[in-house]
């Protein structure tokens, strides 16, 4: 009965799985475009950008992740017809994308000064230092605790169940509600697959890691 | 006045951090083929003045002028003027991401446009120059100390500077790795480079210097010629300089000989 319950259900499970993953992606995108600009616009910006970066990334951590989905959604959908995948890719994008400027403002923190006085003493302007010496070892060092953001946030996708969005979570809560039971199988089965795809980032994020290293580079 | 002739005028630098002044009213001329040697104590604002000459730090006060071009200029473009000047710093600072080949071919094709192909030959032949053929491909981790700096010397040549500057090129070494970056030193000197050097390394200044300034405080002391300098320095403090020098490598043969 109770593999009956799961096995029946797998294609929904499976539906539920892929928006996960699809949101997990789109909200780290975001996050990353948004975050490196905060990043950089906090370290290298003159001090209107780096107050105004400094403001939505202290704005985006304090709001907790649920406020920010119903404002989000039900916020914008009284003058904007959004859909609740893309209210939830931006409200989480927006706060991973704060969360990854402090990342990312770390990492640059963290290459030595001589860096750029050595890349702005062969000629090169500052914009093109950052580019090709400052950010990619920044990048690398990046690695460990964007893994734990990433892995963070493919959790929280699941509170995007709370406006709506069927990813996995909500799919468990249709299968517990038409099975009248198996709630503990059903929610492990979810469990599961959530562990799953964090064992699957990991490794996926750690290859990446292993194929940027460099001899000498000290990684978390 | 004679200066259509001099690579680098300095007139009346002013360096403050804070409110500390670092570098004091100091002025000097270079020409071209000349090696100019800049010694004193720790702290004496060598390094800051040096840093001042390519415009790695920002001066509040007086001007540099490489050839026809006022350096300290509002306006300067500093990027095509630092391509032109030579700079190796203190602890090397090689681009810990790239090979040593990319670590010199970056400036070739980011700052002078060179194709890849150009520019790695450009790489092989500085890096030849230097003696690190074999290490085209290391990181700079995997190199010693002076092969870390003998690279950054390739890096400064292969943009073929018309001045080079050293930052106390040999502080930072071991002193088995001082010698093999002093010798590309004076290979450099022999090939008729024009360079400024600040070093502790007295007996190579004396040797290789037509000029030297000693420098206290933020302010030059003294200018002459290294036999000046060295042997008959006319000022109270040159010479207290310099004999403490001699008296603190006397002290170290003793040690070494008590040691023994």
């Amino acid at each position: 009965m109770i593999y009956h319950a799961i096995w029946n259900n797998l294609p929904y499970l499976a539906e539920g799985t892929a928006i996960t993953i699809a949101l997990t992606v789109v909200l780290l995108t975001t996050g990353v475009v948004v975050g490196t600009t905060l990043g950089l616009a906090q370290s290298y910006g003159a001090w209107p950008l780096r107050w105004g970066a400094t403001l939505i990334e202290r704005l985006f951590r304090a709001i907790p992740a649920v406020v920010l989905l119903f404002l989000f959604y039900y916020g914008i959908s009284g003058f904007y017809d959004i859909s609740s995948f893309s209210a939830a890719a931006l409200a989480l994008g927006l706060r991973s994308a704060a969360y990854q400027s402090q990342i990312f403002r770390g990492a640059i923190a963290s290459v030595p000064s001589g860096q750029m006085a050595a890349a702005r003493a062969i000629g090169l302007s500052r914009p093109r230092a950052i580019v090709d010496i400052v950010l990619p070892q920044a990048l690398r060092q990046a690695i460990g605790p964007w893994t734990n953001e990433a892995l963070s946030e493919l959790k929280d996708t699941s509170l995007a169940y709370t406006i709506g969005v069927v990813e996995l979570m909500r799919q468990a809560d249709y299968i517990v509600s038409a099975n009248y039971g198996h709630t503990l199988a059903v929610y492990s089965a979810a469990a599961a697959v959530y562990l799953l795809l964090s064992l699957a980032a990991t490794w996926l994020l750690g290859r990446a890691d292993a194929r940027l290293r460099v001899p000498g580079f000290a990684h978390s | 006045m004679n200066g259509s002739k001099d690579l680098m005028r300095v007139s009346g630098l002013q360096k403050r951090f804070d409110n500390k002044t670092v570098v004091n009213d100091v002025s000097f001329t270079l020409a071209p083929g000349e090696i100019k040697g800049i010694i004193g104590p720790s702290g004496a604002g060598k390094s800051t003045l040096i840093r001042c000459l390519n415009g790695l730090e920002p001066v509040d006060g007086g001007q540099v002028w490489l050839d026809d071009i006022e350096l300290t200029a509002r306006r300067a473009d500093l990027d095509a003027l630092r391509a032109r000047i030579g700079f190796v710093f203190q602890d090397f600072n090689l681009f810990t991401h790239l090979t040593v080949r990319r670590n010199v071919t970056l400036g070739l094709i980011r700052v002078k446009k060179m194709s890849r192909r150009d520019a790695e030959t450009v790489a092989e032949r500085e890096l030849a120059r230097v003696g690190l053929a074999n290490k085209l491909d290391a990181y700079p981790a995997e190199l010693s100390g002076g092969q870390q700096q003998r690279v950054s010397i390739a890096r400064a040549l292969a943009m073929e500077p018309e001045l080079m500057l050293f930052d106390e090129p040999t502080s930072a070494l071991d002193p088995q790795s001082v010698g093999s970056v002093l010798r590309v030193m004076r290979q450099l000197v022999a090939e008729g480079m024009t360079m400024i050097i600040v070093s502790h390394e007295m007996a190579f200044i004396e040797a290789v210097a037509d000029d030297v300034l000693f420098m206290v405080d933020g302010a030059i002391v003294e200018e002459g010629s290294a036999k000046q300098i060295f042997h008959h320095p006319e000022q109270q403090a040159t010479r207290a300089f310099i004999d403490g020098i001699a008296a603190a490598m006397v002290g170290d043969i003793e040690n070494q000989a008590t040691s023994a």
